[in-house]
């Protein structure tokens, strides 16, 4: 069958700059450009491109652009470009459109609709460079009051605190699995994790056994396919989570394709060389918030209550009801992902099409929550596409304790999202298990690049934070009248649980 | 607290000693009335303490008995434990003189569950080493995602009969199912065996009708028949049957049609 696709992407190369160097030839894994030895020229297969730009950034005559294939279909709001090149793809495979990251649609993002306050006159504001400004945070279930006994000089605390993580940050590293990305990327995660006093999760490809060492700094997965779960990863984590849903394929299961299944992922998943690693929908051992409780306890007892347990879902429209069973389950620490959370792979009807926006379903959750009288008893980590330090300062705000980030933290490595994960050829060496091209991901560049990152939001939460007159994260927290909504209709207004700007 | 219970006050060290009586190495434990969390903490204090037989007596469905017990050590538990018994285990030896219910086996790593009675769904759920044996019948979904690693090679034999979506998401191991309890005649009731299977094999003694689409059903070769003749030989052992008379009828053995089952589902 002759393909009618086109190229999505068009090389242009400058030939008075090229220089014949070849380095694009070999950065790129989709095999895009090649040397034609006759000619004494390199040349292009558009067909090939995805936009990673590896080759752009490469080459040292900066002789490479990419841009989107001009030649466009006849210009049509309803029948788009994508819209007829996937039916022409799906009619030529027979196969469900496969994609990977986070929704790339318009409509789902709230965070550049809310806009922050500052103090003018009235109260004063704080120079973070000039004065203590606290960002730690404490993840786990708080008590609902504390007694202490001062009767001996000093005050004792008689209440029994649950276990908490102490996070320097309110940002963690959101749960990639080794399988999905490489040994350094993993690695790299860890590592950031240990220097910024802040976390990495696993996800549900265990954890190689060379980074048990990070172990106090990880929260390991559990998910359906219980892949590399036993009694040491358990242990080897400072937290735990349970992983019912994702924000990039809500209600799906997902699978590992056995090309990805080498010698190390086969050891730390603990399932044969070159077989799909399938994780099933549901958690066949939980069918009910009564089940789900048993599960949370089966891992406390596996690990002496010495733990928090958190339990990620995917923000679909009962969130709230379902968090607050959640919270009556027992987990320490509820994670929502929302609609622009991330993938490696997901059919692309439910990366675009399933769940809800992460700002709706923080904001229903928390209100409920306090509603129910039970918010102190789990924290809300919110994740699904948190781009930057103004976005994290708005969740905290809406009433998120800290914030899950992965796109930003491959973005920060050398991603591009160009959505191309799937393919297991990452071109910037991260979402491949590929040994060769894993070797693009130095580890200590990486890690250096995520602390960075790290330290400049944390510095602009400071300053922003400082902005409003605040000097402790906890004093933001929840605190939605430092939140005003532009463009916003009263339902959408209602629901944030903040007021219209200039209101 | 609202998570805890009535039970975080009996925990502490110096509660752990009571209803516990141990001699020559043997702990025996009365757990009337007691809540899990007490029972598996007292577990876990007599646990690499030199004890290597605990004795439970009035179990009354009590969950998670044997999960993270580090040492090796027997357990016999008289009543009928609660869920999870033996989940994330890695080790021990569990003998249950009575019926155990759902999720027995969950994610167990190593070790020994043997069953002198029935017991509930999802049997092993994602067990990856170790062996599980019930003498009568079983409930749904049993041995659901099983696999294997190396020398790491789950085994769950089934005396009597199992319910719908047996060995669902098999991807390793072995689960043996005899139908001891069916009469003369009679099938095996299960529908959809093996749904989603894409690892390990089944050898199950007498007729069933309802395979699902993703396996095949052939016939055993020598070394399967040497493989099933080990496993039920220690079955026999364990509950009093005559392994000739079990082996003497034939089996059929189910695996998946696929290793790959989602290779050609994505346009890429």
């Amino acid at each position: 069958m002759r393909t009618q696709l086109e190229s999505e992407y068009v090389v242009e190369r400058n030939e008075d700059r090229c220089i014949r160097c070849k380095v694009c030839v070999n950065q790129c894994t989709y095999e895009t450009h090649y040397y034609d030895p006759e000619d004494d020229r390199v040349c292009s297969r558009n067909e090939n491109c995805v936009n990673c730009h590896r080759c752009v950034v490469f080459c040292p005559a900066q002789a490479i652009t990419i841009v989107p294939n001009p030649t466009r279909y006849t210009s049509n709001d309803h029948w788009t470009q994508e819209a007829i090149s996937d039916i022409k793809k799906q009619a030529e495979s027979g196969g469900a459109m496969l994609t990977a990251m986070g929704c790339d649609k318009p409509y789902f993002t709230y965070w550049d609709r809310l806009l922050l306050n500052a103090s003018q006159v009235t109260n004063p504001s704080i120079d973070p460079l000039r004065e203590p400004m606290e960002l730690r945070t404490y993840l786990g279930a708080k008590p609902d009051r504390l007694k202490a006994n001062a009767e001996k000089g000093e005050p004792l605390l008689e209440t029994d605190l649950s276990p908490q993580l102490r996070l320097e940050t309110p940002i963690l590293f959101s749960a990639i699995s080794y399988g999905a990305v490489s040994f350094n990327v993993h690695e790299a995660l860890a590592r950031a994790a240990r220097a910024a006093g802040t976390f990495f999760n696993t996800g549900e490809g265990g954890l190689d056994r060379r980074l048990y060492k990070y172990g106090d700094h990880a929260i390991v997965q559990v998910a359906s396919g219980r892949f590399g779960v036993h009694p040491d990863y358990l242990n080897a984590g400072a937290a735990i989570e349970i992983k019912i849903g994702q924000g990039a394929k809500p209600g799906i299961g997902g699978h590992l394709p056995g090309e990805k299944v080498g010698p190390d992922i086969s050891r730390t998943r603990m399932i044969p060389v070159g077989t799909d690693a399938l994780s099933p929908a549901p958690q066949h051992d939980i069918y009910s918030i009564e089940d789900l409780r048993q599960l949370i306890y089966a891992l406390k007892e596996a690990t002496d209550y010495a733990k928090p347990v958190s339990v990620k879902i995917a923000a679909v429209h009962n969130v709230a009801a379902i968090a607050s069973g959640i919270v009556r389950a027992g987990a320490d620490i509820i994670a929502i992902d929302g609609k622009r959370g991330a993938t490696g792979a997901a059919p692309k009807i439910s990366r675009d099409n399933v769940g809800i926006p992460i700002e709706m379903a923080l904001a229903s959750v928390d209100q409920r929550l306090r509603d129910e009288g039970i918010r102190n008893k789990a924290s809300i980590i919110v994740a699904g596409g948190i781009r930057s330090s103004a976005d994290v300062v708005k969740a905290i705000a809406l009433g998120a304790d800290a914030m899950y980030i992965a796109t930003a933290a491959l973005v920060a490595m050398g991603c591009t999202v160009c959505q191309k994960c799937y393919t297991g050829k990452c071109p910037w060496g991260i979402a491949t298990t590929d040994p060769w091209i894993s070797r693009r991901i130095n580890p200590n560049i990486a890690t250096r690049r995520l602390v960075n990152l790290l330290q400049a939001w944390s510095l602009e939460i400071k300053e922003t934070m400082g902005g409003m007159g605040i000097n402790a994260i906890e004093s933001l927290r929840g605190n939605r009248l430092h939140l005003r909504g532009v463009g916003l209709t009263d339902t959408e207004l209602k629901i944030l649980g903040t007021r219209m700007a200039g209101d | 607290m609202l998570h805890q219970g009535k039970a975080s006050s009996k925990i502490r060290p110096e509660n752990l000693q009571e209803s516990v009586s141990v001699s020559n190495g043997v702990a025996k434990i009365d757990a009337a009335d007691m809540h899990y969390r007490e029972l598996n903490a007292k577990l876990r204090a007599l646990n690499g303490n030199g004890v290597k037989q605990i004795e439970l007596r009035n179990v009354y469905g009590q969950r998670y008995i044997g999960t993270d017990l580090k040492e090796n050590i027997n357990v016999d538990i008289y009543g009928i434990p609660g869920n999870d018994l033996g989940a994330f285990m890695r080790g021990p030896i569990i003998t249950v003189h009575g019926d155990a219910q759902d999720g027995c086996g969950n994610t167990m790593d190593e070790g020994k569950i043997i069953i002198h009675g029935h017991a509930g769904d999802i049997l092993g759920y994602a067990m990856r080493g170790g062996s599980i044996f019930v003498r009568d019948d079983v409930g749904y979904r049993v041995g659901i995602h099983m696999k294997e690693y190396r020398r790491k090679k789950p085994v769950i034999v089934v005396g009597g009969t199992a319910q719908d979506f047996l060995g669902e998401y098999m991807a390793g191991g072995i689960l043996v199912v005899l139908g001891l309890t069916l009469k003369d005649g009679e099938r095996h009731r299960a529908r959809f065996v093996g749904t989603g299977m894409h690892g390990g094999k089944m050898y199950v003694r007498g007729e069933f009708s309802h395979p699902a689409k993703d396996v095949k059903v052939v016939g055993l070769d020598a070394e399967d028949r040497e493989v099933l003749l080990g496993i039920v030989s220690e079955f026999c052992d364990y509950f009093g049957y005559d392994v000739k008379e079990i082996m003497a009828y034939e089996f059929n053995k189910v695996v998946p049609i696929s290793y790959r089952p989602y290779n050609n589902v994505y346009a890429k």
